[in-house]
């Protein structure tokens, strides 16, 4: 219990506000980005700055680079698979 | 391994008597046993569905049931039987009951959300069987669309009942998974871990990741009833094929909730009357593991004839040979363990050997069904039927029936008739070959499921078939008296009556309170038999 | 022997958070249907998506971002101040992430109603005159939006609950697993606009 409570003090609101700023820049660029015209490229480039937005929000607003390491393990094999969710009904949909 | 065998605490059964005592409660233990009373009643209204059904194929052309009769009931048929008993049968009964007995805690992790399961559970259930007296529902279990959003029946009320009931097992999920994390008593590593915890934590996860998608995908079912949003719907640039992916990415997992823990069960079962250690035991962990991911990824080898890719058919049919091996590992395990051991032939056993024999069949007839080009043929027709009942009922259905046999002594603390498990294994073998062995040749033969009526030339493998349904519902019938009547008038039961070394054997039956005066330390890994004693 | 005191003994801040990680892989899943479809769906009517897309309003839209991220920002700081005990000012922090999230449902509601005042609406004689890939990307784009605002929903009235408890004195920074667990639904539902607002309002 006590490695808890200095586990939430690790992070300060300055930290927060880091983070806070950094989301904010990286709306502006993900809004930025779509008036280059990039086509088919465009949604890709959203998504990655949208997942480095999320990853943002897991590690500091979320606390996952403080927890124990089972729960990054549990995180990614939730997301994996999701992905293979959808890459295996993509397979199907993309040959028909 | 520490025993506790003196029980300075009272007994869950003697502490808080009354309806509120079990209404409130959240031990573990009685939400167990509460999930058993509710599910034994389900269980007897889907398998009295059943026997209606055959009941009305004894002969060619249409007896006392319309076709659109038929419809509904086989619909609540297979609601009840997966949705409220299989796939929460052995999770929700055995493994709340003795998950935390097998790992040395006192509770489950969350005991206030343990209960609001079974709240679910029973509400979704009352749900399922109100609909039928709302004039019943008759898309089938899987609500396929386009049918499913333009049947005149009231499909709401069903589709609400499977979302509420998705709410109980993914409840009861996430208290597993965090239980076996988190409450594991102090020496007892993951490889110390009994195999049975190993399948339900493995069958947890699938619970968590897979029912949330089946939950959205009624949802919008109702929506596209409710709103008309055409997500699946071509005239509204839908695609219906995308409702079977999303149902099935749920639906095939779900076999595997259901078969995982009743694998867990047969680990525990063969080992106590063998008197041997489990053979390969990290075979069988990592196996159960990999039977829940692969397991996840062969799902649209439910929609060979669906019209969807080649490549895709392709590569599914493939992976659905790849799940078959975890599985084929397992059946190996359980045999070699049993070689050279000192067999005791009680009920629990032989229900296990009946499993290995029906699910061997069961297995095998699904790799036919695998098969790309047989599929063509045999899609939808009874061959599929009698599958997927050798691996349902004759799976996870037998080793249900096995776990109550074995672990009975333990929840009542009373012993039930030997000679009366026998007899209730011998006719539910006879019964349940009888019933689904002439619908594999009517299948092939060209019957179809879910027909109400038959040409003459199918008599006799239908005739055959409905007989067989009797003897069958007698074993179950035998089996609930033989429970219920030794429950009153059984003898009391020694803590240990079949000698295990397991955890949960080592404490009084039924089990105190809080389960164990002071919390065990284990030492070594499970199953430490040596041969020949007794 | 009676519950209470069970549940006293037992009390385990890494298994409720954990418990509530699980039910947010729950949230990541349901979510993860639309997702998958959404993608199939590009996939198949990638024109109509992008003629979809440019009828919402971007600056709606990415106001309404900047909101979210900012009520993420609230709460993550509510929280940070009740575990040093400042609780008067952590209930400011939680008063503001409601309002914030407040805002967001007001705007959002701004938006479905121009849209309803242009008859588009899952059904709408005008939606289906429109492309099928069209037809679909509104259907997707009500039913998502629609899903999320009512997890918004969900989260003020949790978050409304942390704060009377928090009023109540019944909170303190030993025991503030519900704060930390409502947190942690709260930064799911930014996270999930965080891709949506992408998907929806910039693949023109």
């Amino acid at each position: 219990m006590e490695g808890n409570l200095k586990q939430s003090h690790h992070i300060g609101a300055k930290t927060y506000l880091l983070v806070w700023a950094a989301l904010m820049v990286l709306t502006g660029v993900t809004v930025g980005v779509t008036f280059l015209d990039l086509r088919n490229f465009a949604i890709v480039a959203a998504m990655i700055v949208a997942s480095i937005k999320a990853l943002l929000v897991l590690l500091y607003f979320m606390h996952i680079r403080y927890e124990k390491k089972v729960f990054p393990f549990m995180i990614l094999a939730t997301l994996g698979m999701f992905w293979l969710f959808l890459i295996l009904t993509f397979m199907e949909v993309f040959t028909r | 391994m520490t025993s506790t065998t003196a029980a300075a605490q009272p007994s869950y059964l003697a502490v808080k008597k009354g309806i509120a005592g079990w209404l409130y409660t959240t031990d573990h233990k009685r939400i167990g046993i509460l999930y058993l009373i509710g599910m034994s009643i389900f269980f007897i209204a889907g398998a009295s569905f059943g026997v209606m059904m055959r009941l009305e194929l004894l002969k060619s052309g249409l007896q006392y049931l319309d076709a659109d009769v038929y419809n509904r009931i086989l619909t609540l048929h297979g609601v009840i039987m997966i949705f409220l008993f299989i796939v929460p049968g052995i999770p929700a009964v055995f493994g709340n009951f003795m998950l935390p007995l097998m790992i040395g805690a006192k509770d489950v992790a969350f005991p206030k959300i343990n209960l609001l399961s079974w709240y679910c559970y029973m509400a979704g259930g009352i749900l399922a069987l109100v609909s039928l007296t709302l004039g019943g529902v008759d898309t089938g279990w899987t609500f396929y669309v386009p049918f499913s959003t333009s049947s005149a029946s009231n499909i709401y009320v069903p589709l609400t009942a499977a979302v509420i009931l998705g709410w109980s097992s993914i409840l009861t999920g996430i208290n597993f998974v965090t239980t076996v994390h988190r409450l594991r008593c102090p020496g007892l590593k993951w490889f110390r871990l009994p195999l049975f915890v190993w399948s339900l934590y493995a069958t947890a996860w699938v619970q968590i990741l897979a029912t949330p998608v089946v939950g959205m995908l009624l949802i919008l079912v109702m929506l596209e009833r409710f709103l008309g949003v055409g997500v699946f719907d071509p005239t509204r640039g839908g695609d219906p094929i995308l409702y079977q992916h999303i149902f099935w990415i749920y639906s095939h997992p779900a076999v595997y909730i259901m078969i995982l823990p009743a694998m867990g069960v047969i680990s525990e079962i063969i080992p106590t009357f063998t008197r041997k250690a489990i053979f390969g035991y990290s075979f069988i962990a990592f196996s159960s593991v990999a039977i829940a991911a692969i397991g996840s990824l062969v799902w649209a080898h439910h929609m060979f004839t669906s019209g969807m890719s080649d490549t895709a058919r392709i590569v599914f049919s493939f992976l659905t040979f790849i799940v078959a091996v975890p599985s084929a590992i397992k059946i190996f395990n359980w045999i070699t363990t049993m070689y050279k051991g000192s067999i005791r032939l009680e009920p629990p056993l032989l229900f296990a050997m009946i499993f290995i024999f029906l699910f061997s069949i069961g297995g095998l007839t699904g790799l036919i069904l695998g098969a790309l080009s047989l599929d063509i043929h045999l899609h939808d027709t009874a061959f599929v039927v009698a599958h997927f009942h050798y691996t349902m009922l004759g799976g996870a259905g037998t080793l249900f029936f096995a776990a109550m046999h074995y672990w009975y002594p333990k929840m009542t603390g009373k012993l039930y008739s030997i000679k009366f498990g026998h007899i209730t294994a011998i006719l539910f073998l006879i019964g349940f070959n009888l019933t689904y062995v002439p619908l594999f040749v009517a299948g092939i033969n060209g019957m179809p499921r879910r027909y109400a009526d038959y040409l003459p030339d199918y008599a006799f493998y239908h005739q055959a078939s409905t007989v067989g349904s009797w003897i069958m519902y007698g074993s179950f019938l035998l089996m609930v008296v033989n429970f219920v009547y030794h429950l009153f008038k059984g003898k009391k039961s020694p803590a240990n009556p079949w000698q295990s070394v397991s955890l949960e054997w080592q404490i009084p039956s039924p089990p105190p309170l809080e389960n164990f005066d002071t919390i065990p330390e284990i030492t070594e890994k499970p199953y430490k038999y040596t041969s020949g004693s007794v | 022997m009676n519950i209470e005191q069970h549940t006293e003994e037992h009390y385990d801040p890494v298994s409720n958070s954990m418990g509530m990680w699980l039910f947010l892989f729950t949230e990541v899943m349901l979510f993860g249907v639309m997702f998958i479809l959404y993608a199939m769906y590009l996939h198949t009517y990638g024109i109509d998506f992008r003629h979809g897309s440019g009828q919402l309003n971007l600056v709606m839209g990415g106001l309404n971002t900047v909101v979210l991220i900012t009520s993420s920002l609230t709460m993550a700081l509510a929280i940070w101040a009740l575990s040093l005990g400042q609780r008067s000012k952590s209930f400011l922090f939680l008063g503001a992430t409601i309002a914030l999230a407040g805002g967001f449902l007001v705007v959002k509601s701004f938006e479905w109603a121009a849209k309803f005042h242009h008859g588009i609406y899952p059904g709408s004689a005008e939606l289906l005159s429109r492309s099928p890939g069209e037809m679909v990307f509104f259907s997707l784009y009500f039913v998502m939006t629609g899903l999320h605002a009512f997890h918004v929903i969900i989260g003020m009235i949790l978050i409304t609950v942390n704060a009377g408890f928090l009023a109540k004195g019944k909170m303190s920074p030993e025991r503030m697993d519900l704060m930390k667990n409502t947190g942690l639904y709260w930064h799911l539902v930014d996270l999930i606009w965080i891709f949506l607002f992408p998907l929806f309002y910039l693949i023109v």
